[in-house]
């Protein structure tokens, strides 16, 4: 077998056992990128001089008996708006075209020293606003289980980059779905964090009340492994939360006895594909089989979370982005004739169409005479809405839903009208309106062929159950060990 | 339309942005419809309900007031569109 086909906890292993060397991992890695990054451009920056050279460091150390930590010599895609020292970051955006960051996010620092290999920055929709990484300034990702389909977005680059093994495991950010949504089109592991698990420290920020970093990778053992790596309070983020590291490869038992799982059936009625439907009742089928408890659970308020998800994210990006004038750093127009006009002709040079709409849109709900209908109000709705989730954890231990009422569309379908690419969002923004932490793993396939993701709804710091019950259903279906056979 | 296109000339005055006629009649029909939708929102009753201001049950954060090194300028202004004696210059602002 191929050594970009294995993964990350075996590759690691691999390397550790010197049964293979750091620098053969990184040959069929990159040769593996030269034969199908031309069809799937996932990647928007590739590292190859750098993580040559980070390869013979690692080696070396491994050769002198030292301990190179638990990804030590395993290539990571990083997602393009996690900032890099001296590796541009450009959020795919023309705004940041030319960005180098002066320092490392946290998860970098944190990924460096467990001793991972960076390969590349990934594509994505632009400032991670979109969900299906077309609102990229730089190229279009194309999904490996169908080249002429969306890999989903906003992480799209880092999911696909996973799904046609360019690399062993990806960092991508999570806003509204950004790493579920891709994870699920491209039938690949992703998981978001609960809100204050994994600093966001140079992570770029688009709406930093719902923002979170997270893993992707090929298993859900793999994902604990990152969680491991990237967990943690970090001073530098004052919306850290201040809990002790936990090993979440503890939790990954097969089993499901004596849990319950939540079923909102309400919510999953309307607007859902049939194939998805039925992947989703066929998931429940094999929890029940597992043994898991099935309880029907009761979530009011949640139907109204993308409304008030549109409202708060707008709100906050369009104070967050307010940063980019031209002045200090990212794009500034040539000639202008004035003050106001370089800013004006900068970020309408430097964003793009969605950036903008969302910027707008934000700014309307934020300015006076609509504050309190449109800002205030969302964000007593998203009390509601938290407070439904309290109440329905205290009837279950996870809750299951589909992470997308449709499999990956087609380039171009969905760019014209907004709202229905907002919609893609309605199973995942609820996650982030409350904080909670939440995973999608392969869960079957439509018609066509296109990979469906089941997602499962932890409570907040609840990662080590989600794991558990994903690992189970992971061990007892096959879905993850199909690959896309375009690439 | 819910928004109109004079509001939508405002917001983007606001937000420090250039619209073309097409991009301003694009973002009105988008955005009207965005709104519409976001409307449902009126219907909730929300009476004595706490808006949400931090997901977590975290106040003021302090740290030591420590002078620390921070980072070398001269990386810093690789980042700047015009820089001159390790400075960033901008138009002149005041007459």
């Amino acid at each position: 077998m191929e050594l970009y086909r294995f993964t990350l906890t075996e590759i690691a292993k691999k390397i550790k056992n010197k049964e293979v060397t750091i620098h053969e991992v990184l040959d069929s890695v990159f040769s593996r990128i030269e034969e199908v990054e031309p069809q799937i451009a996932a990647y928007i920056t590739l590292m190859r001089k750098e993580a040559y050279e980070r390869a013979d460091y690692l080696q070396k150390k491994l050769d002198q008996g030292e301990d190179i930590g638990v990804l030590g010599g395993v290539p990571i895609a990083i997602k393009d708006n996690i900032c890099t020292s001296g590796v541009k970051t450009t959020c795919a955006s023309r705004m940041l075209e030319n960005f180098v960051p002066v320092y490392d996010a946290t998860v970098i620092k944190n990924l460096e020293e467990a001793g991972a290999i960076f390969i590349g920055k990934t594509n994505m929709d632009e400032f991670a606003m979109g969900s299906s990484t077309e609102s990229s300034y730089m190229k279009k990702t194309k999904n490996p289980w169908d080249l002429e389909k969306v890999p989903g977005g906003s992480s799209g680059g880092s999911a696909a980059a996973i799904a046609s093994d360019m690399a062993f495991a990806a960092l991508g950010s999570d806003t509204g779905g950004s790493i579920r949504q891709p994870a699920s089109y491209c039938s690949v592991v992703g998981l978001k964090p609960t809100y204050g698990l994994v600093s966001r420290f140079g992570l770029i920020a688009f709406a930093s009340s719902l923002d979170q970093i997270g893993p992707f990778a090929k298993t859900v053992e793999d994902t604990a492994l990152m969680l491991n790596v990237i967990a943690g309070h970090d001073k530098k983020d004052t919306t850290s939360a201040p809990i002790e590291k936990k090993d979440y490869t503890k939790a990954l038992q097969n089993t499901v006895k004596g849990l319950t799982i939540g079923i909102p059936t309400e919510f999953v009625k309307e607007g859902i594909h049939e194939d998805v439907k039925q992947a989703y009742d066929q998931a429940i089928e094999t929890f029940k089989d597992l043994g898991a408890t099935i309880k029907e659970i009761q979530l009011d308020y949640i139907k109204y979370s993308l409304a008030t998800y549109y409202i708060i994210a707008t709100a906050e990006a369009s104070s967050n982005l307010g940063r980019y004038d031209g002045i200090r750093y990212g794009h500034r127009a040539s000639d202008f004739k004035d003050i106001d006009d370089l800013y004006c002709k900068s970020r309408s040079e430097g964003f793009g169409a969605e950036v903008k709409r969302r910027i707008m849109l934000g700014t309307y709900v934020l300015s006076a005479g609509y504050y309190d209908a449109y800002y205030k109000r969302a964000q007593q709705v998203r009390t509601l809405i938290i407070e439904n989730f309290k109440k329905a954890f205290e009837t279950c231990d996870v809750i299951l839903m589909p992470t997308a009422p449709k499999t990956a569309f087609r380039f171009g379908e969905k760019t014209e009208n907004p709202l229905e690419m907002y919609l893609e969002d309605i199973y995942t923004v609820p996650v982030n309106i409350a904080g909670l932490p939440a995973i999608s793993i392969p869960g079957g396939f439509d018609h066509e062929g296109m990979p469906i993701g089941i997602q499962l709804i932890g409570n907040a710091f609840g990662e080590e159950t989600l794991l558990q019950i994903a690992y189970t259903f992971e061990q007892n279906t096959n879905y993850h060990e199909r690959k896309p056979n375009k690439i | 339309m819910s928004v109109s296109k004079e509001e939508v000339k405002y917001i983007a005055r606001l937000s420090k942005l250039y619209l073309t006629e097409e991009e301003l009649e694009k973002n009105t029909h988008d955005l009207s419809s965005i709104i519409d939708f976001a409307n449902e929102l009126s219907s909730i009753c929300v009476d004595n309900v706490k808006p949400t201001a931090h997901i977590l049950d975290i106040q003021n954060v302090f740290r030591k007031d420590e002078v620390e090194p921070s980072y070398e300028r001269e990386k810093i202004l690789q980042n700047a569109p015009t820089k001159d004696a390790g400075c960033i210059t901008v138009p002149k602002v005041v007459e």
